[in-house]
């Protein structure tokens, strides 16, 4: 039996440079390796000496497609460092902004570049040729996303409009008012998508999984929670470096994580759904039946139907805030650094986006560090490749690479995010 | 006829300027009528090999290995258009040009000896010709259509060099530093967000990097006379277009 790899060099419809390895002994997998090769760019070294209220706009830079992750983090640490708590309309108003990202970047993922593996597309062009209703629509849902965003935010990417403390700028009721007729149209617009989604190929595959993700007593987790999972942890988030450990190894320019004393963490979608399924609105939970879902999914291809159910959430929570806000009387909680150390982990669309900070009396940054979830993930995605690959072994290169491409497309990686560096190699021996 | 074939290319970056195409939800599929969309890798499986047409690049150049792809890049492309901070300015990565980066590497990787890096993050065009620079970090997507539309009906795109201040004028947007005494970067910024802060009451950050000829020895003045600290004048020169020579040149005054 011979031996063979097959290698992508250049992963396609991930955000972000890595490429795919899998060498492949006869009918056995002997190697599947994710390499991130994004050059790094030294976050966490140049933050230092920068002022405390400069991190929400210097960490969202990591990442253009879910900036508001990387400056909430770093908000809500800064925040803790500095004993303020920015509660109310405010705090409201950062879900609402949260639910865009969600709804954008969710809409991003499922419709532009994972369905066009569920329909044999090599891209969401060529699908819209031959689905032009159903690409116009997912349009129109991933442009609501962003229409909340710029709203709030001043623009959609790298938004201008967040601070330590709260907003520079609050819209008024009638500001928000104006997005509930799309959102009442994106919310008839989620069963009819699910209906088609619910059909779609998945493939037989279960795994168990360390589902780690924040976790709170009254809401879906967005801003803030504990950090839990369904094998046992359950702490502040003040805990996070001590429950997973970060390590370099030769063939990322992004750190792997584990979890202490086990093995890879699953963040996104699937573990926030699997441990806070109870605190979906109803029409969420409605979403989640039509699309054939149990309150737990351990199918990872099965992942676009839990972001359609999260969409589905996003949309209902935004209808909810936007019908009790009242504009607050100050866009902002005044903050006075002092100095300590601080965290702050948010739910990025595809996991946790995890930071911390040390600043000193003067507000400057002496220490951080800054975890994408893709970097948590990392482990994971080589986990579910060497099963997955293992059993279709029988398949032809092309058709193995292309299954590869897609179990990795499933955790939405975000590769530039991951700023520590991704490249597809099969090799059959 | 065929159509124009368009690439976009990726170096060191957040992935925003290139996602702005795909945030232009009700353009896309018309842009996508006028183009063959031969290599964009965040978008498309479908990967074609050069000549292109037109080619964004995004990022900017920051390993030896980048620094050999862009050029094969430029050999591949009739026009080549850098869209963004990064690939016009060097990005916010490019603040390892004024410190040292294997401190930088030693910080963030228990293992520096596997990371391979340059000392510098380096514009587009310090490495090959540019056809065509697109500020902002992030680009403003307008103005990416008109550029797109421009290079395919072989015409110059029009986005106004003037400074922020114009912005604010033409919106009508009282001015920050006056009437709120927020420090404010618009005198020597780029135009081409609309004057976004300010419009939401903040100063400018400079995110659309140095107009020409900007004066900003005398905004620096006028920031330490609001009472800015000195090396808080040179942290906002500082940010996202730290290495665009009027802004580099100006944060070292203020070392």
């Amino acid at each position: 039996m011979s031996s063979r790899t097959i290698q992508v060099n250049y992963l396609t419809r991930v955000e972000g440079e890595g490429s795919l390895h899998l060498r492949i002994n006869g009918d056995k997998v002997e190697e599947a390796r994710l390499k991130i090769f994004e050059p790094p760019r030294f976050f966490e070294a140049f933050l230092r000496g920068r002022d405390f209220r400069e991190a929400p706009d210097i960490t969202q830079r990591i990442c253009g497609i879910c900036p508001v992750a990387y400056l909430m983090s770093a908000c809500h640490a800064m925040e803790s460092i500095c004993g303020v708590t920015v509660d109310g309309k405010l705090r409201e108003l950062r879900r609402l902004l949260y639910c865009g990202e969600w709804i954008e970047s969710h809409a991003l993922h499922a419709f532009m570049l994972h369905t066009p593996d569920f329909l044999g597309y090599e891209d969401a062009v060529q699908m819209a040729r031959d689905h032009p209703d159903l690409f116009r629509s997912a349009l129109r849902l991933k442009k609501l996303g962003n229409t909340i965003m710029a709203l709030l935010g001043g623009r959609e990417i790298h938004p201008i409009n967040i601070r330590v403390g709260g907003f520079y700028r609050v819209p008024s009721r009638r500001d928000l008012l104006a997005l509930r007729d799309e959102l009442h149209w994106a919310r008839d617009f989620m069963p009819k998508v699910i209906d088609v989604m619910r059909g779609f190929p998945y493939p037989e595959f279960e795994q168990d999984y360390e589902f780690v993700c924040l976790s709170h007593p009254d809401e879906y987790p967005l801003n803030e929670g504990r950090l839990v999972s369904n094998k046992g942890i359950d702490v502040p988030i003040s805990e996070y470096d001590r429950v997973l450990e970060e390590h370099q190894v030769e063939h990322s320019t992004s750190l792997h994580t584990r979890v202490a004393g086990r093995a890879a963490a699953h963040m996104g979608p699937l573990a926030r759904y699997a441990l806070n399924y109870e605190l979906l609105h109803p029409a969420a939970k409605e979403a989640a039946r039509r699309a054939g879902l149990g309150p737990v999914c351990v199918n990872p291809f099965q992942s676009i139907l839990v972001r359609m159910v999260e969409i589905a959430y996003a949309i209902e929570e935004a209808l909810r805030l936007i019908e009790v806000y009242e504009a607050p009387d100050s866009p902002a909680v005044a903050v006075e650094p002092r100095a300590g150390t601080g965290y702050g982990a948010t739910e990025a669309p595809r996991g946790i986006c995890y930071q911390r900070y040390t600043i000193d009396d003067a507000g400057l940054i002496t220490d951080c560090k800054i975890v994408a979830p893709t970097s948590v993930n990392q482990a994971v995605i080589e986990s579910d490749l060497l099963a997955f690959a293992s059993t279709r072994t029988d398949l032809p290169d092309g058709r193995l690479q292309w299954q590869c491409e897609q179990a990795i497309r499933n955790y939405d990686p975000c590769i530039s995010c991951s700023c520590h560096f991704l490249k597809l190699t099969v090799d059959r021996v | 006829m065929a159509k124009p074939r368009l690439a976009v290319y990726k170096f060191a970056s957040c992935d925003g300027c290139q996602l702005s195409l795909l945030d232009c939800e009700d353009e896309l599929l018309a842009v996508a009528g006028q183009v063959e969309i031969a290599n964009f890798a965040e978008a498309s499986r479908a990967v074609s090999d050069g000549p292109y047409d037109l080619t964004l690049v995004e990022g900017s150049i920051t390993t030896a290995h980048d620094a050999e792809r862009i050029k094969e890049v430029r050999r591949q492309s009739r026009f080549l258009v850098t869209i963004g901070a990064c690939a016009t300015a060097g990005g916010i990565q490019a603040l390892r040009n004024f410190q040292d980066v294997a401190e930088f590497a030693r910080i963030v990787y228990a293992r520096p000896d596997y990371i391979q890096t340059l000392a510098t993050s380096t514009a587009i065009a310090d490495h090959v010709p540019v056809d065509f620079e697109l500020r902002g970090c992030p680009i403003n997507k307008v103005q990416l259509l008109e550029v797109v539309a421009s290079f395919l009906h072989g015409k110059r795109p029009v986005t106004p060099a003037h400074a922020v201040c114009v912005e604010c004028k033409l919106r009508g947007v009282p001015c920050v530093i006056v009437a709120r005494r927020v420090p404010c970067l618009g005198p020597v910024t780029h135009a081409g967000c609309g004057a976004l802060c300010p419009a939401f009451n903040r100063g400018c950050y400079g995110c659309f990097g140095p107009t020409q000829a900007p004066n900003t020895e005398a905004l620096a003045a006028h920031l330490l006379v609001m009472g800015m600290e000195r090396d808080g004048v040179m942290r906002v020169f500082r940010s996202f277009n730290a290495a665009a020579p009027a802004f580099a040149k100006e944060s070292r005054n203020h070392e």
